[in-house]
């Protein structure tokens, strides 16, 4: 997954494709996040409704997780916001016609 | 009594202002309560930071462990690591935050005047303390996870604020592009974060430090950290997003941006030193940081001479200065495990790289709020079409002479006295790479001198007779950083004595950042 976003964001030349393989890369690290914490066989750490006698998952990559799943949130919603602004703009998504900075 | 409190006030209370902006905006508050509330909360800031250093420099690291019991309690009863955020100050996150809130001051006072033409002031200053907050709770924290959602913090709100020009297709443009890289490298942090974090079990950075062990888990979690925080940090081969950033952010963030990209450059330093140390390899890390340092400078400078524009001028002379950064550290780094060597001159090297991380953010700031007081008054940052300026707006002038001097390492300016540091330093390490770094100074000199011919000398255009010199707060902001720049380079061992020397020290003594979390075990 992480190489399929990679390549997503190397080699579309289509905005909305590059923020799609942005979001795959975040979804590929939250996954990698959570099978760090996992445990064979055990259930979700919430200490108050948890059956007697059985293993928890590690709670820490899943608030890391949660923590990483809202940042990724807030810059997919503003890469999105400000690629409409640049279509307004340029009337493409293409970035290869959105060349007015160089050097 | 208090004083235990402020490495979090220090980030708390710009946080706070952040979120009573919208408030004052919706009540109705006065002409300049936002201005006043954002210069207000960083002076506090700034106050609380030199407090904060005295304390560093007198007790050593300070600790905040939040949601203990007491502040300083880093493992709870019975707990063997530490299972809070804790926010760790020592001498080098001590120096860099004071270094950034002074930027983000004269930045935040110079914002008062610059943006009266704009709309949309108070979503300005409610993302500029964003962005301080981000830059400054990089520096203070001591945990790798907490590390990461600053880093997000501070670069969701530097996109937004690069994008804040929106009627521009340019800004747009580059927001976007700052936006997907940063992006992508923020997910290697946090992967990097992962892998260290299923090796160790835990996210403190002191307590991964003490149990390091140099494993192939490791150096993938050092490569990807190496990676993205020196791209973060503008150096060249990962720079392509810098110059546009820079070039076409509202002058007044320029000049924060440089102490926010200098934050990324001090998480370089901290993985490098306190989280991995002498366990790996200081040599080949120490020879990869230096060549990122040569090919920053090099590259910068000479993309620079042929730019024609001045903030993207100043935004390629940003990534050469970083190089010289990169260099003295980087030797500093590469002799870590050589006592002798590290004493005779690694020490040296690395004062000089870290006393140049808060000149470059100084002068840099300086000359980029200059830029902006040009286009704010010319409309222009074309250098072709850009004359006499020096007729209409002296105090401009003199600022701008002030930080170009400094940039090009003249003394007495602050400049001067770090870049001899690094030349005498690495010289002895690699005459090759000190003879590159002066060149580089030459032809730093040169671009300088370019732009000052053109833009301010030279006989009064037609088109420029009306332009006035710029509003007070714009000046009084530049004056902040030009005092600054002329303190420094007036009294740099003083400098060098009260405030870089705890900072090499800090960042050479891991032993001692590791103790003070873990204390005896």
């Amino acid at each position: 997954m992480l190489g399929l976003g990679l390549y997503a964001i190397l080699f579309n030349r289509n905005l909305i494709k590059i923020a799609i393989g942005l979001t795959i890369v975040e979804s590929a690290v939250n996954l990698f996040l959570i099978t760090l914490g996992y445990v064979k066989g055990a259930v979700a750490p919430i200490y108050t409704m948890a059956p007697a006698g059985k293993k928890m998952v590690l709670p820490t990559p899943q608030a890391l997780t949660l923590t990483a799943i809202v940042i990724g949130l807030a810059t997919t919603a503003l890469l999105l916001s400000l690629i409409i602004m640049a279509y307004k703009h340029y009337g493409t998504l293409d970035v290869r016609e959105m060349r007015r900075l160089r050097g | 009594m208090g004083m235990e409190h402020l490495p979090i006030l220090v980030i708390a209370i710009p946080l706070f202002a952040a979120f009573l902006i919208p408030l004052i905006s919706k009540l109705g508050g006065g002409r300049y309560a936002k201005e006043g509330l954002t210069v207000g909360s960083l002076i506090f800031s700034l106050i609380a930071m030199i407090l904060l250093f005295k304390r560093v420099v007198s007790l050593g690291p300070q600790i905040y462990v939040l949601g203990a019991m007491l502040p300083s309690l880093s493992l709870p009863s019975g707990m063997k690591i530490p299972i809070r955020i804790i926010l760790e100050v020592d001498g080098m996150s001590a120096f860099m935050a004071l270094s950034g809130t002074i930027a983000a001051l004269a930045g935040a006072i110079y914002s008062i005047a610059f943006l009266e033409k704009e709309t949309g002031s108070d979503r300005y200053y409610i993302l500029f303390l964003l962005m301080v907050v981000g830059m400054l709770g990089m520096e203070l924290t001591g945990d790798a996870f907490n590390f990461f959602v600053f880093l997000e913090i501070s670069s969701i709100a530097s996109f937004a604020l690069i994008a804040f020009r929106f009627y521009q297709a340019e800004s747009l443009e580059a927001s976007i592009k700052y936006m997907v890289i940063s992006s992508l490298g923020a997910m290697f942090v946090l992967i990097a974060v992962g892998f260290l974090y299923g090796k160790y079990d835990a996210l403190n950075f002191a307590a991964i430090a003490k149990k390091m062990s140099f494993s192939w888990a490791d150096k993938i979690a050092l490569a990807l950290l190496l990676v993205s925080l020196a791209m973060k940090c503008g150096a060249v081969p990962l720079h392509m997003w810098l110059p546009d950033a820079y070039a076409e952010a509202p002058a007044s963030v320029t000049a924060v941006l440089v102490s926010v990209s200098q934050a990324s450059l001090y998480g370089l330093f901290r993985v490098c030193f306190s989280l991995f140390g002498v366990k790996m390899s200081t040599l080949t890390v120490g020879w990869m940081v230096i060549i990122f340092g040569v090919l920053s400078m090099f590259i910068g400078v000479t993309m620079a001479l042929v730019q024609k524009e001045i903030k993207r001028l100043m935004a390629f002379h940003a990534i050469s200065q970083t190089g010289y950064m990169l260099l003295g550290v980087g030797v500093g780094l590469a002799v870590l495990g050589n006592p002798i060597a590290l004493k005779s001159y690694g020490i040296m090297a690395m004062k000089g790289g870290i006393f140049h991380i808060i000149n470059h953010a100084m002068y840099k700031g300086l000359l980029f709020l200059t830029a902006g007081a040009i286009f704010f008054r010319a409309g222009t940052r074309d250098l072709n079409k850009l004359g006499g300026l020096a007729h209409n707006m002296p105090w401009t002038t003199v600022y701008f002479i002030i930080g170009a001097a400094a940039i090009a390492g003249l003394p007495p300016f602050n400049g001067f006295a770090s870049k001899l540091m690094i030349y005498e330093s690495v010289y002895r390490f690699n005459p090759l790479l000190s003879i590159i770094a002066m060149i580089v100074s030459v032809l730093t000199l040169a671009s300088f001198v370019k732009i000052f011919q053109s833009a301010f000398l030279g006989p009064q255009l037609p088109e420029y007779k009306n332009v006035k010199e710029v509003p007070k707060s714009m000046l009084i902001g530049m004056g902040v950083l030009a005092f600054v720049v002329i303190f420094f380079g007036l009294f740099p061992d003083l400098i060098v004595k009260s405030i870089v020397d705890p900072a090499a020290k800090a960042l050479v003594n891991q032993a001692s950042y590791i103790s003070k979390v873990m204390g005896g075990m």
